[in-house]
C-alpha cells in the first residue's frame, strides 16, 4: 500500500517535471518569440530591452532560469506575473482553486447521480418509449454547446424570467465563499452546476445504458436468473456493478480535466474566477509564471484523479487485485 | 413424477424466417433419476431445458406444449411464481464455469445470495450453510474458499462452486447443461463422481445434457437422443447402448474411436453435417445423412412411438 | 494412422524450453518467469504422427508453436532434418515455412471472413510459389478435391460453410505447398461429434497420399489414440511418458498417464462404475510455482519422499517406451 502511494507520488513528480520543462521550453525556445520583446512592448529601445532582459533574468542560462522559477513556485511561493508585475502567482492560483473545485465537484455529483439513474432506467426498459425518450434527451444534452447553454440559462434566470416565481431566487453572477455565505455559495452555483452537468449526463447515461445492456448478455446473468433472483436485483447487483468500470474510466478522465481547467467556458459564462479563467487569461498574455503555476496545479489533480480511479477500479473489480 | 414434458415446441422468429428449435419433445423424469440428453449443436437439447427453466427471455420466442413440474403447469406461469421455483426447487448448472459466476463477488456471497433469495434466514446462518455445501462438493478448504473470487479458482473448482450453488436449496430437479465440456477429462471424472454422489444424498432428479456418449453411458439411467429439434431415440442406458435402434444413434456410437483394442484403419463416419433449422428436410431430418433411408423417409416424418425404448425411424417400425 | 515410415528424424528437439515473463519489476510479486515448456527432447520421424496429450496448461500447444517456430525458443535446440533451426531469423526460416504448416482449432477464427475460400487457399501459393495464375487455379481445384470440397465451393465465403467444411478449407490451405510436417492443434475439438470422424479420416487419407508427418494435439484422448502412431504425455511443461500409441493406452507406465486415460468416459453396456478409475485430487499446480522434485508428486497416488526431492528424468526403460517416474508400472 505504502509502496503504491510512493509510486504514485513519484509518478506525479515525474509528470510535473516533464510538463514544466515542456511548457518552459515552448515559451523560451520557440523561434522568434523573445519574451523580453513581448514584455517591453512595441517599439521599445535597445536599452529598454536590455534592462527588461536583465531585470527578468532572461540573460541567464535557461536551466538557471528554470530552477529559479521552480524555486519561486514551490519553495518561496513568491513568483510574480510577467505581465502584471507584483501580482503574486501562487496566491492567485490558491484563490481560484475553491471556485473551480466547487463548480466541478457539485456538477460531478449531479451528473453521476442523474446519469446512473438514467442509464439504469433506460437499460431496464430498453427499446420502450421511455428508453427512446431518455436517449434522445441525452443526445440533446450532448449536442448543446456549454457556452450557448450557459448564456441561455443566464438569459432565462438572470433577465427574462428573473422576476418570475421560478427564478427570483437566483443571485447575480459571481462566486461567494462557502465559509462566508454557505447559502449564497449554493445558490450562485446551482445554475452553473446544471449547465456543466447536462453534457456529461447525456454522455454518461448513454455509456452506462450500453454497458448494462452488454452485461445483461453475459452468462452470469443467466446464472443469476436461474438462481431465482428478482429482475431488479439482477439489474442492480449483477449487471450494474459489472458495468461501472467503463463509467469510472470515463469519469476519471473527465473529472481530472475539468478540475485542471477545462471548465473554462462555464466559468467565463457565469463570471466565476476559477482556474480555467486564470489559465485562459495567462495564455492570452503569454504570462509564463501564471501558465506554469496553473499547469503544475492541473498536473497534480490529473495524477490524483488517476490514482483515485485506479483505487476505485480495485474496489469494483477484484480481478485487478494482485494476490 | 417430477417432470413431465409433453409435445414441447419452441420457435424463434428471425430475419430469415421461423426457426423451430424444438419440435414436439416429450419426456418424463422420475424422482432421483438421471436423464441423459445427447445431441449435437442445433439439436435443441439446451433450448428444451432452458424452456423448462423458464429462461428463454428472447421476446421473439414462442413456447407451446406442456411442462408439468410435480403436476404443476409451468408454461404460462407468471414470472413471480416461476422465480420462486427457479434456484429453489429447480436448479441449473451451466456449461462454462469461467463465465457462469459474477466476477465481482466472492463464491460465498453468491451462494448465500441464492439461499437468501428463497429462505428467510440470517446472513450468518446462510454462510454456515455455504461452508457445508462447499465441503460437500469437496473443496479442500471450504472456509477459505468462501472468500475467494471466481477468477482465483481453477475451472474445476469453479464448476464445483456452481454445483454447490445449484444444490444450496436442495432442488428436486437439477438441470446440467454440458457441465464438463469445458473441463479436462481428469477434472470431468471428479465432477461426474460428484453428480452421482449428490444424486444419492440429495435425491435430486438430474437432466444431464451432453454431446459425449461416453459421459452419458457412465452417468445416466435413461437416455434421450436428439437431432434437429426432435427426439430420435429414447431408452434406458442399457437398452440404448447395447441395442441402439435409430441409425443416427448407431452412427454416432460407431464414429467414436475406441480407447482399447485394435484401431480401425478408418472410422465409420456420418456423411454431411447437421441440417440448418431454417432449411429442414421435409421428411426425416436425418434422412439425407442416413445410410438406410428409403422412400417413406423423404416425404413423411417418423414418429417416436411409445414404450420405454423407442426410435423415430420407419426402418425400426418396420422391423 | 500408418504411413510409409522411415527411421530418419524429420524434427528433433534437444532439451527444448520456452519461458514467458509475466508482470513487471513494479508489480506486487515482481517480474516472474513461467517455464511453459521445460526440457523437452522429442524426436519426430518422417511419416509418423506424434500425439501430444495432457491437461490444459500442460504446455502442449506452446510446444507445438515452438516446433514450427511461431514462438522463439528460450532453451535447447530444434533441428529440422538434422539442421539446427533454433535461432534462425525469420528470413532464414522463409524457405522452411513452406514445409512446416499448422492447422488451428477454430476454423472460423483462422479464416478471413471477407475473402472467398478459393482465394484463402490460393494465398500461400501466391506468396511462396512461382506459379502462374492459371496454375494456381488448377492447384486450388486439385486441393479442393483432395480435401473433399466441391469445385464450385471456391467462390464461397467462410461463413457459408459448416464447421467441418471450414476445417477442410483450413487443411487445404495447410497442405497447399506440399509441406512435410503439419502441426494440428485441436483440429476436431470445435466440430460436432458426427463430423469429427470425417476429418479424422481425411487427415489419415492425406497423410497416406502426401507422405505427411503430423504432430497432433487434442484433449479428446480417443481421437489422439486413433490418429497417432506415438504419444507423448505432458505434465506441467515436460514429457512424462512417451511410446507407441496403443501401448501407452493399454499399459501406461506413469501414474499420471494412467489417471488421465482412466478418466476418459467410454461407452459401456455393463452396469456403471465397473471400470477402474483413478481420480486425481487437487488441481494442476501453477507453473509459476512448480512443486519440487517430481512435479506430479502432490497429486500422485504412489508418491514417496524421494519423489518430493528428486526429479525423475525421462528415460527409455524398454525400446520405444520412455517414462519419467521413479516407480513406473512396467
Amino acid at each position: 500500500m505504502i509502496y503504491a502511494i510512493l509510486r504514485r507520488f513519484g509518478q506525479m513528480l515525474f509528470v510535473m517535471f516533464g510538463i514544466s520543462v515542456i511548457v518552459f521550453l515552448i515559451f523560451f525556445a520557440t523561434p522568434g518569440a523573445d519574451p523580453a520583446a513581448r514584455i517591453a512592448g512595441r517599439n521599445a529601445t535597445a536599452e529598454v530591452l536590455e534592462a527588461v532582459r536583465h531585470n527578468f533574468g532572461f540573460d541567464r542560462p535557461l536551466y538557471v532560469q528554470y530552477v529559479k522559477m521552480m524555486e519561486k513556485i514551490f519553495v518561496t511561493g513568491d513568483l510574480t506575473s510577467f505581465v502584471n508585475r507584483g501580482w503574486k502567482v501562487v496566491p492567485a492560483v490558491m484563490d481560484s482553486i475553491p471556485v473551480t473545485l466547487s463548480l466541478v465537484f457539485g456538477a460531478a455529483i449531479l451528473w453521476v447521480v442523474v446519469s446512473i439513474i438514467i442509464g439504469i432506467v433506460a437499460a431496464a426498459t430498453r427499446d420502450s418509449w421511455l428508453d427512446k425518450l431518455l436517449m434522445a434527451l441525452g443526445l440533446l444534452g450532448i449536442s448543446m454547446p456549454v457556452y450557448w447553454l450557459g448564456e441561455v440559462m443566464n438569459l432565462i434566470t438572470q433577465s427574462r424570467y428573473h422576476d418570475s416565481w421560478a427564478f427570483s431566487w437566483v443571485p447575480p453572477l459571481g462566486y461567494k465563499n462557502f465559509s462566508d455565505d454557505p447559502k449564497g455559495w449554493f445558490l450562485t452555483l446551482v445554475i452553473p452546476w446544471i449547465t456543466l452537468a447536462i453534457l456529461y449526463i447525456g454522455i454518461y447515461g448513454r455509456v452506462l445504458r450500453a454497458a448494462i445492456i452488454e452485461s445483461l448478455q453475459e452468462d452470469f446473468i443467466r446464472t443469476a436468473r436461474a438462481k431465482g433472483l428478482s429482475e431488479t436485483r439482477i439489474l442492480l447487483r449483477h449487471a450494474l456493478r459489472t458495468s461501472l468500470i467503463a463509467f469510472v474510466t470515463l469519469f476519471g478522465l473527465d473529472f481530472g480535466a475539468l478540475v485542471g481547467g477545462s471548465a473554462l467556458l462555464t466559468e467565463v459564462v457565469f463570471g466565476l474566477h476559477g482556474i480555467g479563467k486564470l489559465t485562459y487569461d495567462a495564455l492570452q498574455n503569454l504570462d509564463l509564471p501564471m501558465i506554469m503555476a496553473t499547469v503544475m496545479y492541473a498536473s497534480v489533480f490529473v495524477v490524483i484523479a488517476n490514482a483515485v480511479v485506479d483505487f476505485v477500479y480495485i474496489l469494483l473489480d477484484p480481478r485487478l487485485r494482485t494476490s | 413424477m417430477i417432470l413431465s414434458v409433453r409435445d414441447l415446441k419452441v420457435s424463434f422468429r428471425t430475419n430469415d424466417g421461423l426457426v423451430r428449435a424444438i419440435d414436439g419433445v416429450s419426456f418424463d423424469l422420475e424422482e432421483s433419476e438421471i436423464l441423459g440428453v445427447v445431441g449435437e449443436s442445433g439439436s435443441g437439447k439446451t433450448v428444451s431445458l432452458l424452456a423448462v427453466m423458464g429462461l428463454i427471455t428472447d421476446p421473439n420466442a414462442s413456447i407451446e406444449g406442456s411442462i408439468r413440474y410435480k403436476g404443476r403447469e409451468l408454461v404460462g406461469l407468471p414470472a413471480r411464481e416461476l422465480r420462486r421455483l427457479r434456484g429453489n426447487e429447480i436448479a441449473m448448472i451451466f456449461q462454462d464455469p469461467m463465465t457462469a459466476l459474477t466476477p465481482v463477488y466472492t463464491i460465498g456471497w453468491q451462494i448465500a445470495e441464492q439461499i437468501r433469495a428463497h429462505q428467510n434466514i440470517s446472513k450468518a446462518k446462510a454462510m454456515v450453510r455455504v461452508e457445508e455445501l462447499l465441503a460437500e462438493v469437496n473443496f479442500p478448504n471450504p472456509h477459505e474458499a468462501m472468500s475467494r473470487y471466481p477468477h482465483q479458482l481453477s475451472g474445476g473448482m469453479r464448476q464445483r462452486a456452481v454445483i454447490a450453488m445449484a444444490l444450496s436449496c436442495n432442488p428436486a430437479l437439477l438441470v446440467a447443461d454440458e457441465p464438463t465440456t469445458a473441463l479436462d477429462v481428469t477434472v470431468q471424472a471428479g465432477i461426474l463422481d460428484l453428480v452421482r454422489k449428490l444424486r444419492a444424498t440429495h435425491k435430486s432428479a438430474v437432466v444431464f445434457i451432453t454431446h459425449d456418449m461416453g459421459v452419458v453411458s457412465e452417468l445416466a439411467d435413461r437416455v434421450m437422443v436428439m437431432y434437429a429439434g426432435r427426439v430420435v431415440e429414447r431408452g434406458s442406458r442399457m437398452e440404448l447402448f447395447s441395442d441402439p435402434r435409430h441409425p443416427y444413434t448407431r452412427a454416432l456410437l460407431g464414429s467414436i474411436p475406441p480407447l482399447t483394442g485394435e484401431k480401425p484403419r478408418r472410422l465409420p463416419a456420418i456423411p454431411g453435417s447437421p441440417p440448418s433449422l431454417l432449411r429442414l428436410p421435409q421428411g426425416c431430418a436425418f434422412g439425407p445423412r442416413c445410410p438406410v433411408h428409403y422412400e417413406p423417409c423423404v416425404t413423411d416424418r417418423p414418429e417416436l412411438g411409445i414404450g420405454t425404448h423407442a426410435a423415430a425411424c420407419f426402418r425400426v417400425a418396420q422391423a | 494412422m500408418s504411413g510409409p515410415m522411415t527411421d530418419s528424424p524429420i524434427l528433433e528437439t534437444r532439451s527444448l524450453g520456452k519461458r514467458f515473463s509475466i508482470g513487471t519489476r513494479f508489480s506486487a510479486e515482481g517480474k516472474r518467469t513461467v517455464h511453459a515448456v521445460d526440457n523437452v527432447s522429442l524426436t519426430v520421424r518422417r511419416g509418423e504422427t506424434v500425439g501430444l496429450v495432457g491437461e490444459s496448461g500442460c504446455g502442449k500447444s506452446t510446444l507445438a508453436r515452438c516446433l514450427v517456430r511461431l514462438y522463439d525458443i528460450s532453451d535447447g535446440e530444434l533441428l529440422f532434418e538434422g539442421e539446427d533451426i533454433t535461432s534462425k531469423s525469420l528470413s532464414e526460416l522463409r524457405p522452411l515455412r513452406r514445409r512446416l504448416q499448422m492447422v488451428f482449432q477454430d476454423p472460423s477464427a483462422s479464416l478471413n471472413p471477407r475473402r472467398r475460400v478459393g482465394d484463402l487457399v490460393a494465398e500461400p501459393l501466391r506468396i511462396h510459389g512461382k506459379l502462374s495464375s492459371r496454375e494456381i487455379t488448377a492447384r486450388v481445384a486439385e486441393l479442393f478435391e483432395l480435401v473433399g470440397l466441391l469445385p464450385d465451393h471456391v467462390m464461397r465465403y467462410p461463413h457459408e460453410f459448416s464447421g467441418g467444411q471450414r476445417q477442410r478449407v483450413g487443411i487445404a490451405r495447410a497442405i497447399a505447398l506440399n509441406p512435410d510436417l503439419v502441426v494440428l492443434d485441436e483440429p476436431v475439438s470445435a466440430l460436432d461429434v458426427s463430423v469429427q470422424a470425417q476429418i479424422v479420416n481425411l487427415l489419415a487419407d492425406l497423410q497416406e497420399k502426401l507422405n505427411l508427418t503430423y504432430i497432433f494435439i487434442a484433449h479428446d484422448l480417443s481421437v489422439v489414440r486413433q490418429v497417432s502412431t506415438r504419444i507423448a504425455v505432458m505434465y506441467l511443461g515436460s514429457i512424462v511418458e512417451e511410446g507407441p500409441a496403443e501401448e501407452v493406452f493399454a499399459t501406461s507406465a506413469h501414474p499420471y498417464s494412467q489417471a488421465l486415460i482412466s478418466a476418459v468416459p467410454v461407452v459401456e453396456t455393463t452396469p456403471s462404475g465397473t471400470r477402474k478409475r483413478i481420480i486425481l485430487t487437487g488441481d494442476v499446480p501453477s507453473p509459476l510455482k512448480p512443486p519440487s522434485g517430481c512435479r506430479f508428486h502432490p497429486r500422485c497416488p504412489i508418491a514417496v519422499d524421494r519423489c518430493r526431492t528428486e526429479r525423475p528424468e525421462l528415460r527409455e526403460y524398454r525400446p520405444g517406451r520412455k517414462v519419467a517416474c521413479h516407480f513406473p508400472t512396467v
